[in-house]
């Protein structure tokens, strides 16, 4: 389309005006023969009829004002007539530009085949992601969620645990202590916490039962690393404490959590084991969630993968915690606590071979849980 | 631990089940086989055992028959030798306890005439040669052999000396300060005065429940033994073993109690093996008791166990029928406790316990055997009852409102060690002197706790860098420490590292390198979505005090929300990253959410949005270039036109180049180009021409009294 300046009239005779206007007529005729689509037709709309830059207001602002008043009608009859032509050739060229034209649209094509442009989301860690779905499993039974702090006494990783000072189960916990604590009291001394157990009593410490709580955390131990240890790891610590709380109510939760994290067909079974703060103690097997118990690698052929360990609470533990909330009383009162690592069953639930990778940061880990 | 399933056998003739069965059963009640070897044709099998430190009495073949014979309802046989007679002596052999504390009891027995040689199977229930093969056990000498087996067998301690090197008799006593003991192990050990020895009248002999000295080892000379079999009190021993960095055999099982009455058996059963070789016994056994550990291990009070009790803890089972009395009896009984019906009570027993079983204290204790014994897979699955709310921790909302803008920033979360060098901390605390030490560190490199995520974060940062990683966005929410050896204290908090190009890929758009304000807009996102009053952003002034060294002096902004200093971040000082080989910018912050969550969040309010349109206008500016635009953001806000409903930077120019080619040439280098874009709106009205001048007046006003001007 041209966008040429109207340019202005030297000469006001008739012969002058017809020349003029015919060969306006002609451009808009010449333009509204090439409208192909609605785009286009607007274009020469607002090209002719445009209320502020359109060419016919250019005709009406330099040559009607400029013309001798004789040649004024005339020159007013022939504009009208313009004015016609080119709305009658915008309703025409309305209706032919109405329907988009397919080689009009071809010349526009794009390679929808390129990806896409992608603004990237972050990845939640493995772990936290292991957590969270820990958690949502035990918050809709009822289970709150608790913390405690990384740095813990003596008293509460240990004593209040039921682990006496000297005691050997102490050993098979390599903790890692604070400096210069010698001097201290053994039941302040400072160390990293080894376990989430001391939220238990922290917990006990400041509610009455009932409790129902969950906890998880980081723990340390004097672990070197390899491709399943490492001197950081975390667990989720669950409790539950009420009148009437039995062994058989912890076989259930667990297997009715376990069902719920790992798929309804997967199976529980317990073996006594021993923790100095529960009794009786179990650990918990799930049937192989590779295999569904047949046997593999993964499981070393046993069809059983090894997750957690739990137990009632021993009478041990709640006399501790009686010591400021009296209602724990042994006598009246049970519960149960149960623990697991979630870097075991993150690398479980993602095929992760190797601990250490958690920790470090490597972008093209973390990218796959996004 | 190795068992051997055909030693297991000879105590339960009768054993109806195979191997492999053996296994799982024991295994099901906490007597764990994690291996089963077969050995051949008549030797059973080889079971690798992983038995909980609360049971030393079954880390034994004959502990591990009893639970068998429990499990099946066999009768187990007793542990019986052949026995010569014995040649009467004159002068009894003589030992006295000193630290009755430590040693509750001391069997002696002399042999004179023994012959030392090769082991071999003795006689039905010391087949010491077969065992030890079987086992890959290394074969000494019949004397040591001796002490061996019946260290196998049933789990005792003993110790034999050559009778001839001891002067005197025994005495089992504290060390005196300074003497000198050489064990067996040949090392030479100055003792400590609470160290337990068993000593003869000059000197001491071993160390008690250890370890036996070098000096009255036997020999292939010896002919005269002295078997020992004693108890020792599990706190002496554990105490003497640490001390010398001593773990043996023995002093694992006397540290978790030994079986009291388990000595005189063991001592026979040694002497027994010793005796099939020549010799003979001169006179009886001694036999050294202190009353006090027989009534703390021997003689304990019966515990009251209730049937009700074990219901209430253990609940139900799958056939409906629950634990019964016949149950709990039919456990306890073949364990070795003693049950009589309690006289006060109903289902209730009195129940004696059995010398082996020092872990049995408590009621409990005995409730946990019969859930053990009966199966732990045949109690039912129930779930309790709840009514009660549930409570979130009071941060997680917060922390979860956080951690998505920072995921859809194209943040990954990571999680980095806990500790750092000392160096790390020093440079990266914000309270240099309140770093805390560990005492037992893993390494120099992880020595303390660290005191900021940041080294976590650069290390991890770098980490990838030199993986040829290049596009790396982080960022970690841990815990964070300082204080003292005393206390010390924790709060959480948030780091976030970057370096590379932003997060978006196209084929279509060049990509562009992530800057300072791109980490800016994250942060001031982060903030938004907490209730504050006022943030601003400005350069650590000195009197704050922190003063990051390892940030770009020019590059790094502190984040101030209402009034309180809550982060950092900036781009790493090039010689941060030049220290660790860093070639492109890294960016890099902190956010201390603890001081961020106490403003709690921002809680969304729906305003009426205005019918009437709005009017947008653009200014070209030209700004002094020391005119930060914080000043011209201020001198608009401070108009306080209610119609002028938003201002933005569209563009800013810094280019020098530009002055000549695109922008005016009049203005100077001094001076810099803005895009101002601002919006007037009206809730009630169209706003009139006239308005909109009056407003526009007064915004270029206030431009030029901040340092800018309209371009000409």
């Amino acid at each position: 389309m041209t966008n040429v300046d109207i340019p202005n009239l030297t000469a006001f005779d008739e012969a002058a005006l017809e020349q003029a206007f015919a060969a306006l007529a002609k451009e808009a005729s010449d333009d509204a023969a090439a409208l192909t689509n609605p785009a286009a037709v607007e274009a020469f709309r607002l090209q002719w009829l445009g209320r502020k830059q359109g060419r016919l207001n250019e005709v009406s602002a330099r040559w009607l004002k400029a013309a001798p008043s004789e040649a004024k009608k005339s020159l007013g009859q022939r504009f009208n007539a313009l004015k016609k032509h080119v709305e009658e050739l915008l309703e025409a060229g309305a209706g032919a530009g109405s329907t988009w034209s397919d080689s009009a649209l071809a010349a526009e094509a794009i390679d929808i085949t390129l990806p896409g442009t992608q603004r990237l989301l972050g990845a939640e860690h493995p772990i936290t992601r292991t957590l969270n779905e820990i958690t949502q499993v035990f918050a809709a039974l009822g289970y709150s969620v608790g913390g405690g702090p990384e740095v813990e006494t003596d008293y509460y990783n240990f004593e209040c645990m039921n682990f006496p000072p000297g005691h050997p189960a102490r050993d098979t916990q390599d903790t890692l202590v604070i400096a210069n604590q010698e001097r201290r009291p053994l039941r302040d001394r400072l160390l990293l916490r080894t376990h989430t157990s001391p939220v238990q009593m922290r917990t006990m410490e400041s509610q009455p039962p009932p409790v129902r709580i969950i906890i998880p955390g980081k723990v340390h131990r004097n672990d070197a690393q390899d491709a399943t240890h490492s001197p950081i790891f975390h667990q989720v610590e669950g409790l539950c404490v009420d009148t009437n709380i039995t062994f058989s109510d912890l076989k259930g939760t667990l297997d009715h959590a376990m069902k719920a994290l790992f798929g309804s067909s997967v199976k529980t079974r317990f073996f006594p084991s021993f923790f100095p703060f529960t009794e009786p103690s179990a650990d918990v097997q799930i049937s192989c969630i590779f295999c569904g118990g047949k046997g593999c690698r993964k499981c070393k052929q046993s069809g059983w993968i090894e997750l957690l360990g739990c137990g009632m609470v021993d009478p041990a533990v709640f006399a501790f915690a009686a010591q400021k909330q009296p209602a724990y009383d042994p006598r009246k009162i049970s519960g149960f606590a149960f623990g697991m690592g979630v870097e075991r069953i993150a690398m479980m639930k993602y095929g992760i071979s190797e601990i250490g990778q958690f920790y470090a940061g490597d972008m093209r880990f973390l990218g796959q849980f996004a | 631990m190795k068992i051997l399933t055909k030693w297991i056998r000879s105590y339960l003739p009768d054993l109806p089940v195979s191997d492999t069965q053996l296994a799982e059963d024991l295994t099901l009640r906490g007597i764990a086989v994690e291996g089963i070897d077969d050995l051949g044709v008549g030797n059973g099998s080889l079971f690798e055992m992983d038995i909980t430190t609360n049971r030393v009495d079954a880390m034994n073949h004959y502990g591990i028959a009893r639970e068998a014979a429990t499990i099946y309802g066999l009768q187990l046989k007793p542990l019986e030798f052949a026995w010569p007679e014995a040649v009467a002596s004159t002068i009894p052999f003589s030992v006295g306890i000193e630290a009755e504390d430590a040693c509750g009891r001391f069997t002696a027995r002399v042999l004179r005439n023994v012959a030392m040689g090769e082991s071999r199977d003795w006689f039905p229930g010391a087949e010491v040669s077969t065992y030890f093969n079987l086992l890959e056990q290394k074969k000494i000498s019949n004397a040591v052999d001796a002490t061996n087996f019946a260290w196998l067998a049933m789990g005792q301690p003993t110790h034999v000396f050559d009778l001839d090197k001891i002067e005197g008799g025994i005495v089992v006593r504290r060390a005196r300060k300074g003497e000198k003991l050489k064990t067996l192990d040949g090392i030479e050990r100055t003792l400590d005065p609470e160290d337990l020895v068993v000593a003869d009248h000059v000197k001491p002999l071993g160390l008690a429940g250890v370890m036996g000295g070098w000096e009255t080892m036997i020999t292939p000379a010896t002919t005269n033994v002295l078997v020992e079999a004693a108890w020792f009190e599990p706190m002496a021993v554990r105490r003497t073993a640490r001390r010398h960095g001593l773990h043996t055999d023995a002093s694992h099982r006397f540290e978790r109690g030994a079986d009291f009455n388990a000595g005189p058996v063991a001592s026979d059963l040694v002497s027994s093996i010793l005796l099939a070789n020549g010799g003979s016994i001169a006179g009886d056994l001694v036999d050294v008791r202190v009353a006090d550990w027989e009534s703390r291990t021997i003689h304990r009070k019966p515990i009251t166990l209730a049937l009700s009790e074990v219901h209430r803890i253990l609940g139900a089972t799958i056939d409906k029928e629950g634990i019964t009395a016949g149950a709990v009896e039919g456990v306890l009984t073949p364990l070795g406790c003693e049950l009589t019906n309690d006289s006060s009570r109903a289902s209730a027993w009195q129940v004696t316990l059995p010398s082996w079983r020092l872990d049995l204290e408590r009621e409990i204790d005995l409730i946990e055997e019969v859930a053990r014994v009966y199966g732990y897979n045949r109690f039912a699955n129930t779930l309790p009852a709840f009514a009660g709310g549930v409570a979130a921790l009071p941060w997680a909302e917060s922390e979860s409102a956080m951690r998505r803008v920072l995921l859809s920033a194209g943040f990954n979360e990571a999680i980095s060690g806990t500790f750092c060098s000392a160096a790390e901390a020093a440079l990266t605390a914000p309270l240099p002197a309140q770093v805390v030490a560990l005492g037992n560190p893993l390494s120099e490199e992880a020595g303390v706790l660290r005191p900021s995520l940041v080294p976590g974060m650069l290390g991890m940062v770098a980490g990838n860098l030199h993986r040829d990683v290049s596009d790396v966005r982080l960022f970690e929410l841990g815990t964070v420490f300082s204080g003292t050896t005393e206390k010390v204290d924790e709060r959480l908090s948030l780091a976030f590292g970057a370096g590379g190009n932003v997060a978006e890929h196209s084929p279509l758009y060049p990509a562009r390198s992530l800057e300072f304000h791109d980490i800016k807009g994250v942060v001031e996102q982060v903030l938004a979505r907490f209730q504050t009053r006022s943030i601003y952003f400005d350069r650590f002034p000195p009197e704050v005090g922190i003063i990051p060294m390892w940030l770009h002096p020019y590059r790094a902004a502190r984040v101030v929300a209402d009034g309180l200093t809550v982060g950092w971040f900036g781009q790493l000082h090039p010689a941060e990253a030049a220290n660790r080989k860093l070639k492109d910018p890294v960016s890099i912050g902190e956010i201390y959410i603890d001081r961020l969550f106490k403003l709690g969040r921002r809680k969304p309010a729906a305003r009426e949005i205005s019918r009437f349109q709005p009017v947008r206008r653009d200014f070209s500016l030209v700004v002094n270039q020391d005119t930060a635009w914080q000043t011209i953001d201020l001198a608009l806000e401070d108009l306080k036109i209610p119609e002028l409903v938003d201002w933005r930077v569209r563009e800013v120019f810094r280019d020098k180049n530009l002055h000549q080619s695109r922008l005016d040439k009049s203005t100077s280098s001094s001076e810099y180009f803005l895009l101002l874009g601002v919006t007037f709106q009206a809730p009630d009205r169209t706003l009139r021409e006239e308005e909109l001048q009056v407003f526009q007046a007064r915004v270029i006003d206030a431009i030029g009294k901040a340092g800018g001007r309209l371009r000409a």
